[in-house]
């Protein structure tokens, strides 16, 4: 009996969340409902929307660790000014405004200066922090929301046939983000400046304006997901720079399959991730695992999907990238 | 008759000069003055977990006021959520030996060696809203575990009415923060006494109203018939709150949540966000800061010696209890600060 099976990350982790879920249906009552599949993916939209901006970074052989900074101070930022009576449609513009900027600073200094782009957004995120506090966000570092804020609640708070709007524009950002890696000519550029960068130089491809315009992409994808986080929770929490966000957010893109040397994986990858992240946190809750034990289960789960696919998917000169991390 | 007009001039004289002396002495208050002299170029180190909340901003804020009246030098550091900063700018305060150090615990133990060895030197240490595992001069915050059991017997009365569900959640903050501990603390002791209701959910949210609301949907999804809720700080119950309403629950699930005081507090309580909040003033801890400062420069106990539980008063409020100015605007004081 000779067969093999050839399984990559993307399908080990999609077997892992079918299993976990397979398991949740029968053993917790009220999980397989249709109410509670709703709020399993609205509890995840932000962070897979956040994914979504960073892979596009990664797939370009790069990383974006300012993406919490950038989408924290520029909608905070926005409903501060709102507070302060400015109109809400100028205070979006803004804000908006200032979180392209802020990604556009960073990826000129990745592309045109080269410094590495590790380097660069972690010093950003320390800036767009640093300076949004001490000259942005003056008063307390939660911004509450305006009372009478229109149309904008909506975004994190309304629902279309019974299915809320941060699904559905996860959903359209994904979707967008997949043809325009897919079918795009910009798309296929990233991927080929993420496989060899050298090589799309030589053949053509504008590589410093691309490297800059997939951090601008990233920085206002980051601010829609602070929307959607703001307009839910009726506040947009600053603090949560401190958290450990930014490394759930690598997390899905990674758990996905997606290698940090760039080049490989897709918007795909990212939902699978943010699925199997979203089960996990969903069932977790049910059973009341206390919030310590549930970091531990997910690093585990981690952890567990990193060495089977290791097993399957051994690391030889073939397989192996220059910059693999 | 000569002899008279001057007895009588002398006498009235003397009258008058006494009186005088007399007016002398209520113009020039006796005490006053040592008071002032023991306060003045004292040096005051303040240094929160974060002077981004609004708490923080209303204890440094009237603390700086009372400081810059009475002569006092105020420094403060913010080390922004991050105990190793913490740590280390106390390490530095330390080192320049201030008078008096207000300061708060992220946790029961990081800085406890620290606040003792501050005592050692002699400097006054006071501790706000968050005890550690050291008892210096004095502590100053409402009394948690209190604040904790009046939020569960409002719980319990709401709950353990007919045709209530008896099942409550609990949305803590950081589990090992002061705050949080003690407040569930003092929730648990009552409930111990009604194993009739059933806390079917008690997780913690960080104190992020983010991680609140996805939480709080999710017990929401699996007890729709949930009684109540109790949150332990209004800052991240605003995202608890968000969840009951987009559960179209507003009303019929309780929420009751403790903070100080703040604007924020009041509008959630207005538009029925919060059925019930125990407010223990931001502003009101500011005073009793205040206070204690100047207790302890003008009796001067030698530091570390007389161990005083400033317990800060705290009031429950709903709806009714709102009126224009109830909650202060942290915006004043974070000027102040500046």
């Amino acid at each position: 009996m000779k067969w093999r099976v050839s399984l990559g990350q993307e399908q080990i982790v999609l077997i892992l969340a079918i299993l976990l879920f397979a398991a949740f249906s029968v053993l917790l009552p009220g999980f397989l409902t249709a109410q509670n599949l709703v709020t399993l993916l609205r509890s995840v939209a932000v962070l897979g929307v956040l994914g979504i901006g960073m892979v596009i970074v990664v797939i370009g052989r790069g990383i974006d660790l300012s993406i919490v900074a950038n989408m924290a101070i520029s909608v905070a930022w926005t409903f501060q000014l709102a507070n302060d009576h400015v109109p809400l449609s100028l205070a979006i513009a803004l804000g908006l405004g200032f979180a392209a900027l802020m990604s556009l600073i960073s990826g000129i200094l990745i592309a045109y200066a080269e410094i590495p782009p590790l380097f660069t957004t972690l010093a950003m995120g320390t800036f767009i922090y640093g300076f949004g506090r001490a000259h942005m966000i003056l008063g307390i570092d939660v911004v509450y929301l305006p009372r009478d804020l229109g149309w904008v609640r909506n975004i994190g708070q309304g629902t279309v046939f019974g299915v809320p709007s941060a699904v559905i524009l996860a959903i359209a950002i994904a979707l967008a983000a997949f043809l325009f890696l897919r079918y795009t000519k910009l798309g296929r550029f990233i991927y080929a400046m993420g496989d060899n960068y050298a090589a799309a130089r030589i053949g053509g491809t504008p590589v410093r304006p691309v490297l800059v315009f997939q951090y601008l992409l990233a920085g206002v994808i980051a601010y829609i997901a602070g929307m959607i986080t703001a307009t839910a929770a009726s506040a947009m929490n600053t603090r949560i720079v401190n958290s450990n966000l930014v490394y759930d957010i690598i997390l899905v893109v990674v758990l996905g399959g997606v290698g940090l040397s760039g080049g490989k994986g897709g918007v795909r990858n990212v939902l699978v991730g943010t699925l199997l992240i979203g089960i996990l946190l969903n069932g977790m809750t049910i059973m009341d695992i206390q919030y310590t034990v549930q970091n531990l289960i997910k690093s585990s789960i981690l952890l567990i999907a990193i060495i089977i696919d290791s097993v399957m998917n051994p690391r030889d000169e073939q397989t192996a990238q220059q910059g693999d991390i | 008759m000569r002899i008279w007009k001057t007895v009588v001039s002398t006498a009235i004289l003397g009258l008058a000069t006494f009186v005088a002396s007399a007016h002398a002495q209520e113009l020039n208050d006796p005490f006053r003055g040592p008071a002032l002299d023991s306060m003045k170029g004292k040096t005051i180190a303040y240094l929160p977990i974060s002077l981004g909340f609004d708490m923080a901003q209303a204890w440094g804020g009237v603390v700086k006021q009372e400081a810059d009246r009475y002569g006092m030098k105020f420094v403060s550091q913010d080390p922004n959520w991050s105990t190793d900063a913490m740590a280390q700018a106390l390490t530095n305060i330390i080192a320049q030996k201030p008078d008096v150090i207000v300061t708060q615990n992220p946790d029961l133990q990081s800085l406890a060696r620290l606040l003792k060895q501050a005592n050692a030197q002699g400097t006054y240490v006071i501790q706000v809203n968050m005890q550690g595992a050291v008892q210096t001069d004095a502590f100053v915050g409402p009394d948690l575990v209190g604040i904790g059991q009046d939020m569960a017997n409002i719980v319990v009365d709401h709950c353990g009415k007919d045709g209530k569900s008896k099942k409550i959640a609990i949305v803590q903050g950081v589990l090992t923060g002061g705050v949080s501990f003690f407040e569930v603390q003092g929730v648990k002791k009552v409930l111990a006494e009604h194993p009739d209701i059933q806390v079917v959910s008690s997780q913690a949210a960080d104190w992020d109203a983010s991680k609140a609301r996805s939480i709080t949907e999710t017990v929401l999804q699996q007890n729709p018939d949930l009684c109540a809720i109790i949150d332990v700080w209004d800052g991240q119950a605003r995202g608890t709150g968000a969840a009951i309403e987009q559960a179209g629950l507003k009303g019929k699930v309780m929420l009751i949540t403790a903070g100080g005081g703040a604007q924020s507090m009041c509008d959630a309580l207005s538009d029925g966000t919060f059925d019930y909040a125990i407010n223990y003033s931001g502003v009101g801890m500011g005073r009793d800061i205040a206070t204690t400062i100047k207790m302890l420069l003008q009796s001067k106990p030698k530091a570390g010696t007389i161990k005083y539980m400033a317990y800060s008063p705290y009031r429950i409020m709903t709806k009714a209890d709102v009126k224009q100015d109830t909650c202060w605007n942290p915006d004043i004081y974070a000027k102040l600060l500046k």
